[in-house]
C-alpha cells in the first residue's frame, strides 16, 4: 500500500500550513516535529495526561489520539496561538499570579482546558466543577489547589466583566 | 476566591529599605511557561540529530544468549545498531557505593546490558535512526534470544540460603545493612504500661514527572566536547559521571539544563539509557537524543518506598512514650543506583523514626537487598513518609490503646520548643525547631474542637469521618556529610555569580537549577534584596556547567537555603564593590552610601546620588574618568556551603479530615492543612505551593500510587491508565500554615520547603482513615496505598 | 512510543467504507474517535495494514427520535450525546452515564458507535445499551441487518460485528413516563474505566417495578446482564436480588474479584433505590 504518507491542508493559529505527512503521525508530534509548535507537550501518548490538549475545530481534544491526516481541513488552535491572540491572557496572567504552575510542562494543556470550560460556561464555576473539568489533565507540581483557584478567579472576573 | 498581588512584607533583621524577603513575588520565567515558550530538553533538535530507542528486556532475569542487529540495521532510516559489548568501548560501567554507608555493596553496571539483563525493563540493544519512529520499527526486528533465570523478587526471601544470588561476585542478596540501639529499650518496653505493635508495609512507588526523563547529546569530534542537554537536577554531578565514564575530562563536557518537567528526585541518577545516549553520541559524532516514552519510563525512572517496617512503642499511662523499635526491610532492585546509591532511604528511616519526640530509647534495624525490579533509590522527601508513618501511625495506636486523644499524646512527647539545640536518639542534631508552636497553630487552623464535634454528629448517622495528624521533621541543607564525606563527588556547596550590566541591570549565575519550584525567583529576590535594585531587574541563569558557578543543584530541599544564601552574600559583596566606584565618582565615602532601587543613595536620608544606568556607564566607558589607580569591580562571586550543622531540620505538622464510604471502601478527602517551620520565608507563596504540591504527592503514596509486580517480576501496571497519579477531582483544598525559626548558619536562615509536604501526608492521611474506622472495629490499616480493598478487609466486609 | 507504519484512506461514504472493510478485513480498522484504538496504535499492541477513516461520512452524527427509538448516529460524539436534549429527554439513563466517560477532550472525539463496537467491558455505553434493550444497526457491501444488543456482546472485545462490518447507529427504545433508570459506577479516579458499574432500566408498575434489565460492566469479558437479581428486584425484594448476583468477576490491576462482588451488591442498591425513586 502506499497510502502512507499524506499531503494535508490546515490552518494552524490562524495560518495556513499544506505538508505532506506520515499517516501514522499524531496531531501532537506533527505541530511539534513539523511545525516546531513546542508549546503542546507530549506526556503519556496514550491519552491519559491531557499535557498535549490543543483545539480543532474549536473543540480540545487529546493531541496524541488524534492523527495529523485526520486534521486535513481543519482548524487546529494551540498555546502559542491562543497566547498571540490573547484569548487567554487573563488565565495566563492569572496562573503566574497564583504560581498555578511549577515546571509548566502541564500548564498549555491546562490552560486550554480551563479556558474551554469557561467559554462553555453560563454561569461562574463550583470549584469541583473547575476540578472536574481538568480531571483529564494531570499536573505533578501543584496539588491543583492554585490551578483551581487561578481559573475561579478569572471566571469570577470574566463573570464580572459581564455584568 | 482573589489573588492578591502581594502579602505584607515581614519585616527581620534582613528587611532593607527595598527587601523582597517575605514576599510573594511571581516567578520571573512563567510567561515564557505559560505560553508554551518554554525550552524542555524533548524540545531540542540539532543538525544532524538521530533519536535512539532502546530495546529492553521482557524478563526480570535473563541470560542474553546472542543479539541479531541485521534486519534491524537495513531498515530504512537506521544509523546504527549497537549492543553492550560494543558500547562498553566508549564508556566505563559504575558501582553505587558511598564509604560512609559502611557496608553497602553493588555490581557494576553498564550502560547497556551485557550478557545479563537484571530487570524487566534494563535497555539490552539501543537503535540510532532519523526519527523516533523509525528508530521503533527496527527495534522490532532486533532478534534477542534470552535464557531466563530465577527471578528473587520478594525481599522477604532474598537473604534465604535457597534464594539465588543476582550477582554471584557479591556473595549474597545484601547491599547494606545498618544497626542501632541507644538508651535501653527492652527494659523501657518492659516497664511500659502498653506496647503496641505493628507491621507497615509501603507500596513501591515512582515520580512520574509529566516530562519523562529526556537527554540530548552531542560529542563535537571537531572541538572534542561533550555538550549535553539534560533534564537533571545536578548538572556538575552528570558533568563528572559523563566525563569520569567516557574517559575524558571535565572540562570537555557542557551540561545544560533549561527547563524541566518536573524532577521530585527522579532526575538526579545516574540513568544507563541516558548514559547510553551519551555514549552513542561519542561511538557516532553525532547528536542523539532520547526521550523515554511513558511505558520505559514506568520500568525505568527509579521506583521508590517499597519497605516492610515491623515497629514498636511502648508508652506509659500518662501519655509518655517510653520507647521505639523498628525493623525494615526493603529490595532496591539489581544494583544500588549511582551515584547516591540505593541505601539512603532505609538510612534515613533509621534516623528519622522517632525524630520529633522526646524518647531516649530507640533501637533499629534495616537491611537493603537486591531483586529483579527496577531499581529504587531517592525520591521526594526519601525515607520521610515511610519514617513519619510509622512514628506517627505508632503514636496514634498508642493513643488509642491508653485511650489518649492523639493530637494531646504529642503535645505530651514532641520534643519541647525551648530544649534546642538538642539531638535525637539516633543523634540527628536539631539547631532550632518549633514542634508545640505548630501543634498549636494547626490546632486552632483546623479547628480541632470542631472538627470531633462534627465527626461524632455524624457517626450518629452513619457517616465515617475521621481525622489524622503527622508531625515531622525534614532534612534539608545538607551539609558535605550527605554524599560528600561517603567519596561521591556531589557538592554540598553552591555559588551565585553576580554583575553588573551597562545599564544597571543585574545578572546572576547561579549553580542551584530551576525545576519548576521557583529556585531562579528566590536567587532574584536574594540578590535584589542584597544588592539593592527591583526585582524586575535581576536575570537569573541557571543549568550551564560552562557558565554558572559550581554547584549541587537541586536535591534535599538545599536550593533556597544555600543557593539563597550564596545570592545573598554575592549581592552584597557586589553592593560594596558598587558603592567602591560611587565614592570614587562621588568622591564620598563607601560607608555614608547605599544602593536603593536601583539609586546610588545617601545612607543616612535616603537622597538619590547617582543612578546605577550612570555609575555603569562611567564605569563601563568612561573608566578614564576615574581616579588614577581605581579599578571598578563589577562582578563578585560568593559560595556558601552550611558547615555548622550536618542537616538544618525543618518540622510541622499535617492535619487531615476525610470520610470513608464504608460499604465501597472509598475515600473522600475533605480537606488538609499543613503548618511547617522552614526557617526565613523567603517567598510565601512559593512555600506555600512546595507544601501542596508535596502533600498531594503523599497522598498519591497513601491512597493510590503503586508499582504492582507479579511474582515473576512483571510490572503489571505500567501505564497512566493503570497507575493512579492523583487528579483534580479527588484532591482536597490544602491550607497551610507557618512557623519561622531561622537556622543561625546562614545570614539568611532559610531552610528548604520542598518535601515536607511528601513528608506528612501519608502518615496523616493513614490515621485519618484508621480515626474514621476505629468505632467500626476495624483492624488499623497500615499497608500503603490504602485501597477499597484493603479498607474493605480491614471492615470484614470482603 | 509511534506507531507502525499504516496505510490511511479517508471515506466519503458509506458504500467505499464497507467496499473497503469487505477488501481488507482483518488487516484493516475503522478510525471513528479513535480514543482507544489511536492509544493502541502508539503503544503498537495493534498494527494494522489500513485505517480507513470514517469521520468524513455524512449523516452519521444525527441523534433524532424516530417513533419508538431514538436513533443515536454511529458517529455521534459522547459530548454531543451529553448536550442532547433528544438523549436528555427520551434516553435518559444515557444522560447519566456520559458525564463518567473519559474527560472533556476524551468525549469530544470519542463516538457512540465506536464506544458499542469496540465493546471494552469496563466502558458505560455497552452496558447502558444492553440495560435499555437497544439495538444495533450493522452495514457491510452485502447490505444491512439489525442485531439487539442481547446478542450483540459476544466476549472480550468481541461483537456480533464481523470484519466487513460496521456499525451505522444505534437504536434505544424512547423513555417514557413509566421508565425507570438507575446508573452508578465505582471508579477509583474520576474519568477512569469502571471498578464495576451497574446500569439498568425498569418500567414502573403501581409501587413495584416490571421489565427490570441490570447491565453490570467492569465485572466480565462483556457487559452482563444478571436475570434472576432482575426478577428478585421486579419482585420487589432487594436483598433477594443483591443475593441473587451470579457475576464471575476476574481480578484486574485495580480490584480482586471477591471486591468487586462485593461492590455489584453496594452498586444494586444504589440503583435499586434510584429506580424506585418515583419521578418528578
Amino acid at each position: 500500500m502506499n497510502d502512507r504518507t499524506l499531503d494535508i491542508s490546515l490552518t494552524v493559529n490562524g495560518a495556513r500550513v499544506q505538508d505532506r505527512v506520515e499517516a501514522r503521525k499524531t496531531l501532537v508530534d506533527f505541530l511539534r516535529e513539523d511545525l516546531a509548535l513546542t508549546g503542546s507537550h507530549v506526556g503519556c501518548e496514550h491519552g491519559v495526561c491531557g499535557a498535549c490538549t490543543v483545539r480543532v475545530n474549536g473543540e480540545i481534544v487529546r493531541g496524541c489520539l488524534m492523527l495529523a491526516v485526520q486534521c486535513d481541513g481543519a482548524a487546529v488552535e494551540t498555546i502559542e496561538g491562543l497566547s498571540d491572540s490573547g484569548e487567554v491572557s487573563d488565565l495566563q496572567a492569572a496562573f503566574e499570579q497564583r504560581n498555578a504552575l511549577q515546571c509548566g510542562y502541564c500548564t498549555p494543556g491546562m490552560i486550554t482546558a480551563a479556558q474551554d470550560l469557561l467559554r462553555r460556561s453560563k454561569k461562574v464555576p463550583s470549584r469541583d466543577e473547575i476540578r472536574e473539568h481538568l480531571s483529564g489533565n494531570y499536573c505533578r507540581c501543584t496539588g491543583y489547589h492554585a490551578i483551581v483557584d487561578a481559573v475561579e478567579a478569572v471566571a469570577q472576573a470574566r463573570a464580572g466583566a459581564r455584568k | 476566591m482573589k489573588i492578591t498581588d502581594d502579602s505584607p512584607p515581614v519585616l527581620t533583621a534582613l528587611d532593607r529599605p527595598n527587601s523582597y524577603i517575605g514576599r510573594s513575588v511571581p516567578r520571573p520565567n512563567l510567561q515564557r511557561l505559560t505560553q508554551g515558550r518554554g525550552l524542555y530538553v524533548s524540545d531540542v533538535t540539532l543538525p544532524r540529530m538521530a533519536h535512539v530507542a532502546y530495546v529492553r528486556s521482557p524478563h526480570a532475569h535473563a541470560r542474553i544468549v546472542n543479539i541479531v542487529t541485521e534486519a534491524a540495521k537495513k531498515t530504512p532510516g537506521v544509523i546504527a545498531a549497537v549492543i553492550g559489548a560494543e558500547l562498553a568501548k566508549v564508556m566505563t560501567p559504575w558501582v553505587g557505593v558511598l564509604t560512609h554507608l559502611k557496608g553497602l555493596k553493588s555490581a557494576p553496571q553498564a550502560p547497556l546490558a551485557v550478557e545479563r539483563a537484571c530487570w524487566q525493563g534494563e535497555a539490552v540493544c539501543a537503535v540510532v535512526a532519523r526519527t523516533r519512529a523509525e528508530a521503533e520499527d527496527a527495534c522490532e526486528l532486533v532478534e534477542v534470544r534470552y535464557e531466563e533465570l530465577p527471578a528473587v523478587t520478594d525481599p522477604e526471601i532474598a537473604l534465604d540460603a535457597k534464594t539465588p544470588v543476582i550477582h554471584a561476585s557479591l556473595g549474597d542478596n545484601l547491599c547494606f545493612e545498618r544497626k542501632l540501639d541507644v538508651g535501653a529499650v527492652d527494659k523501657a518496653f518492659a516497664e511500659s504500661d502498653a506496647v503496641v505493635e505493628a507491621t507497615f508495609r509501603f507500596g513501591r512507588h515512582t515520580g512520574v514527572t509529566t516530562e519523562p526523563r529526556a537527554v540530548v547529546a552531542d560529542w563535537n569530534e571537531g572541538e572534542q566536547r561533550m555538550t549535553v542537554y539534560h533534564g537533571t537536577q545536578a548538572p556538575h554531578m552528570m558533568q563528572n559521571l559523563f566525563a569520569k565514564h567516557l574517559g575524558i575530562a571535565e572540562h570537555q563536557v557542557r551540561v545544560l539544563t533549561k527547563d524541566v518537567g518536573g524532577s521530585f528526585g527522579i532526575k538526579v541518577h545516574t540513568y544507563a539509557d541516558e548514559m547510553a545516549t551519551v555514549a552513542l553520541s561519542k561511538l557516532l559524532k553525532r547528536p542523539v537524543k532520547f526521550v523515554a516514552d511513558r511505558i520505559e519510563s514506568f520500568v525505568t525512572d527509579i521506583h521508590a518506598r517499597d519497605h516492610r517496617i515491623k515497629a514498636k512503642i511502648g508508652v506509659s499511662k500518662d501519655g509518655t512514650i517510653t520507647a521505639f523499635e523498628i525493623d525494615d526491610l526493603t529490595g532496591i532492585g539489581p544494583y544500588s543506583v549511582y551515584p547516591r546509591t540505593s541505601g539512603i532511604e532505609a538510612n534515613q528511616i533509621v534516623n528519622l523514626v522517632g525524630g520529633p519526640y522526646n524518647c531516649p530509647n530507640y533501637r533499629a534495624q534495616a537491611r537493603v537487598v537486591f531483586q529483579n525490579k527496577n531499581v529504587m533509590c531517592q525520591y521526594r522527601a526519601v525515607g520521610h513518609p515511610i519514617a513519619v508513618a510509622v512514628t506517627e501511625g505508632l503514636v496514634d495506636l498508642a493513643a488509642a490503646k491508653i485511650g489518649m486523644d492523639p493530637l494531646e499524646l504529642r503535645r505530651r512527647n514532641l520534643i519541647p520548643d525551648d530544649a534546642y539545640p538538642t539531638q535525637s536518639a539516633s543523634g540527628l542534631k536539631f539547631e532550632l525547631l518549633s514542634h508545640h508552636e505548630a501543634l498549636a497553630h494547626l490546632d486552632s487552623m483546623m479547628n480541632y474542637a470542631g472538627l470531633r464535634a462534627e465527626q461524632q454528629k455524624l457517626r450518629g448517622k452513619g457517616v465515617y469521618r475521621g481525622i489524622g495528624f503527622a508531625s515531622f521533621i525534614e532534612v534539608t541543607n545538607p551539609s558535605a556529610a550527605f554524599y560528600g564525606v561517603g567519596g561521591a563527588r556531589i557538592t554540598a556547596m553552591d555559588g551565585a555569580t553576580v554583575k553588573l550590566d551597562a545599564q544597571g541591570a543585574i545578572i546572576v549565575h547561579t549553580g542551584v537549577t530551576e525545576q519548576g519550584q521557583g529556585a531562579e525567583a528566590v536567587v532574584a529576590q536574594c540578590v535584589a534584596s542584597s544588592f539593592g535594585v527591583r526585582v524586575e531587574k535581576v536575570r537569573v541563569i541557571t543549568g550551564d556547567t560552562d557558565n554558572t558557578p559550581y554547584g549541587g543543584g537541586t536535591w534535599a530541599s538545599r536550593a533556597a537555603g544555600i543557593g539563597g544564601e550564596a545570592a545573598w552574600q554575592a549581592g552584597k559583596a557586589l553592593r560594596a564593590n558598587v558603592l567602591a566606584v560611587a565614592a570614587s565618582i562621588l568622591q564620598a565615602k563607601p560607608d555614608d552610601l547605599d544602593i536603593r532601587n536601583g539609586l546610588v543613595v545617601d545612607k543616612d536620608k535616603g537622597t538619590e546620588r547617582l543612578p546605577l544606568d550612570e555609575l555603569a556607564r562611567i564605569a563601563y566607558f568612561r573608566p578614564d574618568t576615574l581616579p588614577p589607580g581605581f579599578q571598578a569591580e563589577l562582578m563578585a562571586t560568593r559560595h556558601y556551603v552550611p558547615r555548622a550543622w550536618p542537616f538544618a531540620f525543618t518540622n510541622g505538622i499535617q492535619g487531615s479530615y476525610l470520610e470513608v464510604d464504608i460499604e465501597t471502601g472509598f475515600v473522600k478527602l475533605l480537606k488538609h492543612w499543613c503548618v511547617e517551620d522552614c526557617g526565613t520565608i523567603i517567598n510565601p507563596q512559593l512555600v506555600d505551593e512546595q507544601i501542596r504540591g508535596g502533600v498531594v504527592q503523599g497522598i498519591g503514596a497513601a491512597l493510590f500510587e503503586h508499582c504492582l509486580y507479579d511474582e515473576r517480576g512483571q510490572l503489571l501496571n505500567g501505564n497512566m491508565a493503570d497507575y493512579l497519579v492523583p487528579m483534580a477531582v479527588e484532591m482536597p483544598d490544602i491550607e497551610c500554615g507557618h512557623v519561622v525559626s531561622p537556622t543561625a548558619d546562614s545570614e539568611l536562615g532559610a531552610k528548604g520547603a520542598g518535601e515536607a509536604g511528601t513528608a506528612g501526608a501519608p502518615g496523616s492521611v493513614m490515621n485519618a482513615i484508621n480515626d474514621a474506622l476505629r468505632p467500626l472495629g476495624a483492624q488499623p490499616l497500615t499497608d500503603m496505598p490504602f485501597t477499597p480493598d484493603k479498607i474493605l478487609r480491614a471492615l470484614g466486609k470482603v | 512510543m509511534k506507531p507502525a507504519p499504516f496505510a490511511y484512506k479517508k471515506v466519503r461514504t458509506l458504500k467505499e467504507a464497507v467496499a473497503l472493510l469487505a477488501k481488507h478485513k482483518d488487516n484493516a480498522r475503522l478510525l471513528a474517535g479513535g480514543q482507544s484504538l489511536i492509544a493502541t496504535l502508539n503503544m503498537r499492541l495493534s498494527a494494522p495494514a489500513l485505517l480507513i477513516d470514517i469521520n468524513g461520512i455524512r449523516g452519521l452524527d444525527g441523534i433524532t427520535k424516530k417513533g419508538k427509538f431514538v436513533e443515536v448516529g454511529a458517529l455521534a460524539r459522547h459530548a454531543q450525546v451529553e448536550r442532547s436534549d433528544v438523549i436528555a429527554r427520551y434516553a435518559p439513563l444515557i444522560a447519566l452515564a456520559m458525564p463518567h466517560i473519559g474527560h472533556p477532550a476524551i468525549r469530544n472525539r470519542g463516538s457512540f458507535g465506536g464506544s458499542i463496537a469496540f465493546a471494552d467491558p469496563a466502558a458505560e455505553l455497552p452496558a447502558c445499551l444492553l440495560a435499555l434493550g437497544g439495538e444495533v444497526d450493522i452495514a457491510s457491501a452485502k447490505g444491512k441487518r439489525k442485531v439487539k444488543a442481547d446478542a450483540f456482546f459476544k466476549g472480550l472485545f468481541e461483537t456480533a460485528l464481523r470484519p466487513h462490518e460496521l456499525v451505522t447507529a444505534i437504536r434505544i427504545p424512547v423513555a417514557d413516563k413509566n421508565t425507570r433508570v438507575g446508573f452508578a459506577e465505582l471508579a477509583r479516579r474520576h474519568g477512569d474505566y469502571a471498578m464495576v458499574g451497574l446500569a439498568a432500566s425498569a418500567r414502573a408498575n403501581g409501587k413495584g417495578l416490571t421489565d427490570v434489565r441490570l447491565a453490570y460492566f467492569g465485572v466480565g469479558d462483556t457487559p452482563i446482564r444478571v436475570k434472576t437479581a432482575e426478577a428478585a428486584l421486579a419482585d420487589g425484594n432487594i436483598d433477594a436480588a443483591v443475593s441473587a448476583l451470579d457475576l464471575e468477576p476476574h481480578d484486574d490491576v485495580q480490584a480482586t474479584a471477591k471486591l468487586k462482588k462485593h461492590l455489584a451488591g453496594v452498586l444494586l442498591r444504589r440503583v435499586a433505590a434510584q429506580l424506585l425513586e418515583t419521578r418528578p
